[in-house]
């Protein structure tokens, strides 16, 4: 028996889809992500309008299969349905990558704050404590009128808006890895620090970390929702469900499906990732796994 | 260590926050293109005049950073970029209080109902009830407020007729119901949350068995043992629950047209009045800065264990 | 002597996901005024679940059938409200672990006085003085100022005397004690039965004493139920049971728990064996957090200036009850801990002036087993990785085929066999994974093997399988042992020497034959003697000795 192959079957990860997979909220979450996310890849490209195509003979009209319009348009005639699936393409997109940057920034931090612990640990936090009482997304709000609104810069900013709840639960569980017996035994087993870190801390983070893109993706998307509300996101032609939600707010009484749509499918990826986010949780707590003693 | 002395040391404790808000505020200022500073703009004689003036741009840096930090503590921020005859600080003080009236009742009505809706659900864990409130919370997060205030619009002032679409009308209570129940519903939902999962956990100590075991009844036991444990983390959340709270007002004021100060923010914003923009997020985050003491401070004089060692 | 409690065919059941588990399988029993009765037998034998289900307190997904007698009043079934008038008033319970048991965030006042105003019609002046009054009847220093005080300000011992303190505020008819001991330190567990007994005395209680500990039994009670898996195994006098034991089940247990009285036999004659190790004036302080910026740091004293020797081939016992400094020993060893002062020299080198090359050199020659079996090993690794990466430190240049056999030997060694080299540690029984903690320890070849309460946490079957291994592996692999460790009958059979730390410092060290026979210092005649020993009339004796002791 080799001893490289591992019992897939029974790691860690395994047990906890498992358990994920039972979950039916969770679960049935994924498969809609899921849905989306092809949607929003391919449907534009079955319709035959393009994101910024203006029609001025079909201005606001509602939804309606014969004129291809399946969305309705908005008021320069433009097909929302095309907009909406562009607007998901950005939205989407700003999500996954602004949390891999609040994820990496907060992981790091939380993780080398609470590893080297004493003073810098302190410090670290007390940093963190500071920043937390700001108004963040102000601050964010300034970035973007200060130096302009390139969409780099959105996902940076965003990103950084988020890392702090993340680096204090990595630095938590950081610290409680680092009191387990195992970490010990490593140290007299020869290890060094570097690879205490990477093979023993590291990996038993891992689970944290799932839960947490799951649970900040949402909130990344949020705030581009936010910003691209208040005029300050993403420039046209690009357009987001923020944006499209702004647009949809101001024709409401006279087109409420410009509002309508997008705020569906913008309350449903958050819905979802919130749903997946809390299943996951549940599902990794260490506490539900039950053991023999003896 | 003495009740007077632990509030003292925990206000010594918020001024490095104080200064490092104020500190980043103002490099950001300078560090700005197209900002005041930025040398290749060109503004009317007037102005630059004005901005000279007010930021001794001649002197070295510290003293610079020095006089802005006195301007802000005589409470002057400078004037105003947008509304030349304003300076921020007048701008401030008349959103201000419409913003206070709107945030203060919706912080007020989240945790009164947040609190309630939580607890309900979490004594009877599992049921319907439960299951409905749980479905209820998480709305209130998913939906964002800039989505769920249009359609109470939508709802009860266009189809019902019952309520004003906006503006602040003769600053009666009817102009606030709407405004306040959309910035309120996100935080009644995730203080719902957060309540339901602490009185969860607190039901499942041991204290609350060996209370069972006493013989004294479950109303009795939630009041005195369950109650403060599981609000505790309450207190603690209302710091970031009033940063959420301010920055939600942004979106609302601005959806329902009323002249609080989130809404000049974000007209500042969009038209880069750096003045503005850098006074408003000054003040909110002393403000939170503030809040967030008072919140630590009181925290140190509910909690038993922060309440032996002071 | 009327009874005051009778229990007839009762069943305990658990339905988890539609799996029907029974706890308790047609159990009867019952308790005379005065008694004090033993439940007694290991983990899963139902023991709690049965005065839980008389309670009414069993989980949501519990059930209990059958009858439950209390003072003529069937008790089982009744709704929470009926129950509400019994429980904490006729019929009281105190808990094993007291930390959590009391509520940390309200006075043990409000605590106390809460069961009196739901059970007797004390004002809050009266109630509070009763509460006052009881805390001195169980001996809690300054009553009057602890009633305001809070439940993390104790130590375990004194929480369970307010415990038993408000379990007494109603003069109950019974009191249920689950495990009201077995979080606490040996010594404090002499004084805590012995509170418990005089109680029983002067309220003229009954009492149910829940435990899994033979010796606890033999003092306290006066009849026995032995429990196994839910079934009643044995049901008679302590007499009867401890002197004439009729089921297999009693006879394994009380074998098991005298076990480890006889001496073991020491095979090689020491001949003024090498000294391995010689350690001189250890100390290791902690500062304490400190009150204001004025007042000097003070100082933990873990371990205060410690010496002693470790002769090659002997397995040298280090015992002490909590706060002894005896982990803070083990870990100044391992060098996982900077000494504050002193000096410690393994196989000749001081390794407190080693830098972290020479360290990491050094380290292959002493290894630890650890106390909780799960959490030293890594959640994430496979069994075959646990063990390769100490032989990878160490050995770095051994070829793939030579490891994968190195390891497998080495599982041999410790009684596994190669099927569990990819499995996770959360598929491994508490046994399992501590050998496997062996193995590790092994494959680096140490000389030294540092032992820390490495049995204290398993279930007493497998703690012998484990000790016999440990063994076994010393003789084999000429292993020089120190073995830390809480329970003082496992140091007398398998330790040559021992020493007996309390509160850092180093109280007596010897012969182990000669410490436990014939003590020279108080405090160690105090902790052998408080040792409960399975034997109704010594303890009896030694009750007797102690009381009149005190008088």
């Amino acid at each position: 028996m080799s001893l490289r192959k591992k019992n897939k079957n029974n790691s860690l990860l395994n047990d906890a889809w498992r358990v994920l997979k039972k979950n039916k909220a969770a679960a049935t979450s994924a498969w809609v992500m899921v849905v989306m996310g092809l949607m929003v890849i391919f449907g534009p490209l079955l319709s035959p309008f393009a994101l910024d195509q203006t029609d001025w003979y079909q201005i606001s009209i509602q939804p309606d299969l014969a004129s291809g319009h399946i969305f309705g348009t908005d008021d320069l005639g433009r097909d929302l349905f095309v907009r909406v699936m562009h607007g998901g393409r950005i939205s989407l997109m700003v999500g996954l990558v602004a949390t891999m940057v609040s994820v990496i920034i907060g992981v790091s931090y939380g993780s080398i704050s609470g590893f080297v612990g004493g003073k810098t640990d302190a410090i670290m936090m007390r940093v963190v404590d500071v920043l937390y009482a700001m108004p963040f997304l102000f601050f964010v709000i300034l970035l973007m009128v200060f130096f302009g609104r390139s969409i780099f810069l959105i996902f940076v900013a965003i990103g950084a808006v988020n890392w702090l709840d993340i680096a204090r639960i990595v630095r938590g569980q950081t610290l409680n890895l680092k009191g387990k017996e195992f970490i010990d035994a490593a140290r007299t087993g020869g290890a060094t620090t570097a690879r205490i870190v990477f093979k023993h801390i590291v990996p038993n983070l891992l689970g944290l970390v799932v839960v947490y893109v799951a649970l900040t993706v949402p909130q990344v998307i949020l705030v581009e929702s936010f910003l691209s509300f208040l005029g300050l996101g993403v420039q046209e032609p690009m357009t987001s469900w923020g944006a499209l939600v702004n647009q949809g707010a101001r024709q409401m009484e006279t087109s409420p499906w410009m509002l309508l749509f997008p705020g569906i499918f913008l309350a449903t990826t958050l819905f979802c990732f919130n749903f997946i986010g809390d299943g996951l949780r549940d599902a990794l707590d260490p506490k539900d796994r039950t053991r023999e003693s003896g | 260590m003495g009740s007077l002395k632990f509030v003292f040391s925990r206000f010594l404790g918020a001024i490095p926050t104080l200064l490092a808000l104020v500190c980043l505020a103002f490099f950001l200022v300078k560090a700005a293109p197209g900002g005041p500073f930025d040398m290749e703009r060109s503004l009317p004689e007037e102005v630059e005049a004005n901005l000279r003036a007010a930021y001794n741009l001649d002197d070295p840096l510290p003293k610079q950073l020095l006089k802005y930090i006195g301007d802000i503590l005589q409470g002057d921020f400078g004037p105003s970029f947008q509304y030349r005859d304003f300076n921020v600080t007048e701008l401030i003080m008349s959103g201000f209080p419409v913003s206070l009236r709107l945030g203060a009742t919706a912080i007020l009505i989240a945790l009164f109902f947040g609190t309630l809706i939580g607890a309900v659900a979490a004594l009877n864990q599992n049921t319907k009830i439960d299951y409905v409130v749980m479905f209820f919370g998480m709305t209130g997060i998913s939906v964002p407020n800039f989505v769920m205030a249009p359609l109470l619009i939508l709802l009860f002032a266009i189809f019902l007729n019952l309520l004003p679409a906006g503006g602040l009308g003769d600053g009666s209570a009817s102009n606030m119901i709407l405004p306040v129940a959309a910035l309120a519903f996100p935080q009644v939902a995730y203080i719902a949350r957060l309540t339901r999962g602490s009185m969860i956990e607190v039901l499942g100590s041991n204290f609350v068995r060996t209370a069972k075991a006493q013989g004294i009844p479950m109303q009795y036991i939630v009041l005195r043992h369950v109650l403060k444990p599981t609000l505790l983390p309450i207190v603690s959340y209302l710091g970031p629950a009033t940063a959420a709270i301010i920055t939600g007002s942004v979106v609302v004021e601005q959806i329902f047209g009323l002249p609080g100060l989130g809404r000049y923010f974000v007209q500042g914003a969009l038209n880069r009045d750096y003045t503005l923009v850098l006074g408003v997020v000054v003040f909110y985050g002393c403000l939170i800065i503030f809040f967030n003491l008072l919140v630590d401070i009181l925290y140190g004089f509910i909690d038993p264990k922060i309440k032996t060692n002071r | 002597m009327d009874k005051i409690l009778s229990v007839d065919n009762l069943n305990v059941s658990f339905n988890t996901r539609g799996t029907i588990i029974t706890a308790v399988n047609n159990l009867s029993f019952h308790l005379q005024k005065n008694e004090v009765l033993g439940i007694v037998g290991e983990s899963g034998s139902g023991k709690s679940q049965t005065v839980l289900s008389l309670m009414g307190l069993l989980e949501s997904n519990g059930g209990a059938t059958g009858s439950a007698v209390f003072k003529n009043k069937e008790i089982l079934g009744l709704s929470d409200k009926e129950l509400n008038k019994i429980r904490g008033n006729e019929i009281a319970m105190i808990f094993q672990d007291p930390m959590s048991s009391l509520n940390p965030y309200i006075t043990i006042g409000e605590q106390m006085s809460g069961v009196l105003r739901q059970h007797s019609k004390d004002n809050k002046k009266e109630a509070r003085d009763r509460c006052i009054e009881m805390l001195s009847a169980v001996k809690v220093p300054s009553p009057d100022k602890r009633i305001d005080g809070y439940s993390f300000e104790l130590s375990g011992g004194m929480r369970q005397r307010v415990m038993i303190a408000t379990a007494l505020l109603t003069s109950p008819d019974l009191l249920i004690a689950d495990e009201p001991t077995t979080a606490l330190d040996v010594t404090v567990q002499e004084k805590i039965l012995d509170l418990i007994l005089e109680v029983k005395e002067k309220f003229l209680m009954s009492v149910i004493l829940i435990t899994h500990d033979l010796g606890v039994v033999a003092r306290t009670c006066d009849n026995v139920l032995v429990l196994k898996n839910g079934i009643k195994q044995e049901y008679g006098s302590a007499e009867q049971i401890f002197y004439s034991p009729e089921a297999e089940h009693t006879r394994e247990l009380l074998f098991k728990s005298r076990e480890l009285d006889e001496p073991l036999q020491k095979t090689e004659p020491n001949i003024e064996p090498q000294t391995s190790a010689s350690i001189k004036g250890l100390s290791v302080f902690f500062p304490m957090p400190k009150r204001n910026f004025i007042s000097k740091a003070e100082h933990l004293k873990a371990v205060n200036n410690l010496s002693f020797d470790i002769k090659e081939g002997e397995i040298l016992g280090v015992v002490g009850e909590s706060g002894s400094g005896k982990s803070t020993l083990a870990r100044s060893l391992l060098k996982l801990q900077k000494p504050t002062g002193g000096s410690i020299s393994i196989f000749g080198e001081n390794i407190l002036k080693m830098n972290n090359k020479q360290t990491k050199k050094f380290r292959k020659n002493i290894q630890v087993v650890f106390q909780d079996p799960f959490s030293s090993l890594n959640p994430r690794m496979t069994v075959s990785e646990i063990l390769a990466e100490p032989l990878d430190s160490f050995f770095p240049k051994t070829t793939k085929k030579d490891a994968t056999q190195i390891i497998k030997n080495c599982l041999g060694d410790v009684g596994l066999e190669a099927g569990f080299l990819g499995r996770y540690s959360h598929e491994l029984s508490g046994g399992q994974c501590q050998r496997v903690a062996i193995a590790r320890a092994l494959i680096s070849k140490p000389k030294l093997l540092v032992c820390d309460e490495a049995v204290s946490a398993l279930d007493a079957s497998i703690r012998a399988e484990i000790i016999e291994l440990l063994l076994k592996l010393k003789q084999h692999k000429k292993l020089t042992m120190v073995f830390i460790a809480h329970d003082l009958a496992v140091v007398k059979k398998i330790c040559d020497r021992v020493l007996v730390m309390q509160k850092g410092v180093l109280i007596e060290q010897g012969e182990t034959n000669t410490v436990f026979q014939a003590p020279s210092n108080q405090y160690t005649k105090n902790l052998l003697n408080s040792v409960p020993v399975p034997d109704p009339r010594l303890e009896k004796e030694k009750y007797l000795k102690r009381l009149s002791n005190r008088n």
